[in-house]
């Protein structure tokens, strides 16, 4: 098992604390992770010795920041076991890469009449976008509904996912849930009616094994800051093929092979969908993010979020009143969102950060899947490789304190 | 550590709030909701013959300082004329409510005023509604 100490002493914000003599117990890593020493240096790195433009220059800054911006894009092309380097797209985040499919697949393929299937559990990054889409080309966006307990409807898929669906789109991970989905059963069941399959990995890539060939998913997607990565920078995987017949999504430097004032001809991949000077301290701070964890070892991330997430809800099932949304243990990722019967969420978000526990209240950008649980929104713990079982017990400790406070 | 914002009053107007239900015949209603939070309240209210609060409710769900706030508000507006209402300003209501309060929580301490402005706001104006009573 992963050695928790030894990991708190890579994170230098763990070290600080929360307000005067009180710690910080941070249980937010599932709306954005914090960041260990060597993706901090990383970044730091560059921009102290090799800051400079890339793809551009013949000096040697240029040269170095190209190596360390490339390098990393291999990197994280093993991490996921892409079969090339050049499926690989950086893009801001998540919600990019929906944007960057929706925008140029969609507008390209799609024809009044046509269907896209999501979930209900859908984070807004997995919504919006197709919706954006279906108003513009006439094609319309159905949902797999989930059931009482956060696993999917899994009985009404072939009801929704036909002949006439061109693209499933739809979490790996619930992010409020914490509900793993059957991925690949999924991706087989698109591809059985001609569809494409798109995952969203944001909840996954930090937390478990991904392979992209093992899943034969079509496009994936996930943010760096979620995975001890710095903002501002995620991926989207894309088959080859696929993103080889896809029109750009935006147009600028970088992204060409030749312009002239009458057009201009594109770039390969994956330069074809990364128009403008990139993020590139980001990119290399990815690729550090990525070193580390792969040093840790994604199997051994996977099992220590296990062990904490079922201790976490072991233990806050022994708080009353308390609700945990989502399926069992064994069928879920290391989120915990739930309901205090009296206690609205924000209070208790509230009164846990006085005592130095951060979570995060509210519809964690999932109001659909409020809606339809019938609640405004939740508290939401969430675990990571650095989260230790006395914090998990400062938690319950202080959920108790709260419903004192407001006399439950 | 200091839990100031949860001081005594908060809480007792949380578990018993003033004015909380909804008018039969209110002048104006208005509802409205915090995005973020997905928090929603309504306020509805009632004139009397010279322009004054006679009567005010609010209902829907938030947090503690959002349902305090409410309690407060309506209870402070009582008597008041639609003038002073709409001119209500948001300092004099957190000095109501009395605890400092983060950014992201005067949101929530806000929104019933913001419900009770744009009612307020929204409604006709009388002295221009006359206008059409005794058109010239």
């Amino acid at each position: 098992m992963l050695d928790v100490n030894k990991i708190r002493a890579d994170f230098p914000i763990l070290q600080d604390e929360a307000y005067p003599g009180v710690p910080l117990v941070y249980l937010d890593s599932a709306a954005s992770s914090q960041k260990p020493l060597p993706v901090i240096e990383a970044m730091n790195h560059y921009y102290r010795h090799t800051n400079a433009n890339v793809h551009r220059g013949i000096h040697r800054l240029s040269e170095e920041a190209t190596n360390a911006y490339e390098g990393a894009r291999e990197r994280i092309a093993r991490f996921i076991n892409a079969a090339d380097a050049a499926e690989v797209i950086y893009v801001r985040n998540a919600t990019e890469a929906f944007n960057l499919v929706a925008y140029s697949w969609g507008r390209a393929n799609l024809q009044p009449g046509d269907e896209m299937l999501i979930t209900a559990m859908e984070h807004h990054a997995n919504i919006v976008p197709w919706q954006i889409l279906a108003e513009q080309t006439g094609a319309v966006l159905r949902h797999l509904p989930f059931l009482p307990d956060g696993r999917l409807d899994l009985a009404q898929l072939p009801q929704l996912l036909t002949e006439k669906t061109r693209l499933f789109s739809f979490t790996a991970v619930s992010n409020v849930f914490g509900t793993v989905n059957p991925v690949k059963q999924l991706i087989e069941a698109a591809h059985q009616v001609g569809a494409l399959a798109m995952v969203d990995a944001a909840q996954a890539v930090p937390h478990m094994p991904v392979d992209v060939q093992a899943w034969n998913c079509d496009f994936l997607a996930f943010s760096g800051h979620k995975m001890c990565g710095p903002t501002g920078i995620g991926i989207l995987y894309g088959k080859r093929h696929i993103l080889e017949a896809m029109p750009p999504f935006m147009g600028g430097g970088d992204m060409i092979r030749r312009v002239t004032l009458e057009g201009s001809t594109w770039a390969d991949l994956p330069h074809k969908f990364e128009a403008g000077t990139p993020a590139i301290a980001a990119g290399i701070g990815l690729g550090a993010a990525v070193d580390y964890l792969t040093h840790l070892g994604m199997e051994n991330v996977h099992a220590y979020e296990q062990y904490i997430t079922n201790y976490a809800l072991e233990a806050l099932s022994e708080v009353d009143n308390l609700q945990i949304l989502g399926p069992s243990a064994a069928q879920r990722g290391g989120v915990a969102a739930f309901t205090i019967q009296g206690l609205h969420p924000h209070d208790i978000a509230e009164l846990l950060d006085k005592d130095g526990i951060a979570i995060r209240a509210g519809h964690h950008c999932a109001m659909p899947l409020h809606q339809l649980s019938g609640i405004n929104s939740t508290a939401r713990a969430s675990f990571y490789i650095h989260t230790t079982t006395e914090e998990v017990d400062k938690l319950v400790i202080s959920l108790n304190r709260a419903k004192k406070i407001f006399r439950l | 550590m200091d839990e100031s914002i949860y001081r005594e009053q908060i809480i007792d107007l949380y578990e018993h709030p003033l004015n909380r239900g909804h008018l039969e015949t209110a002048d104006w209603s208005y509802e409205e909701d915090n995005p973020l939070c997905g928090d929603v309240i309504r306020i509805d209210v009632k004139l009397d013959e010279n322009q004054r609060v006679a009567d005010v409710a609010w209902s829907g769900e938030g947090c503690a300082i959002s349902q305090a706030a409410a309690s407060l508000l309506t209870e402070e507006i009582k008597g008041k004329t639609l003038e002073e209402v709409r001119s209500f300003d948001k300092d004099e209501l957190l000095e109501l409510i009395g605890v400092k309060l983060s950014m992201a929580r005067v949101k929530c301490a806000l929104l019933s005023l913001k419900v009770l402005k744009a009612g307020a706001y929204g409604m006709p104006d009388p002295e221009e509604m006359r206008k059409f009573d005794n058109p010239q």
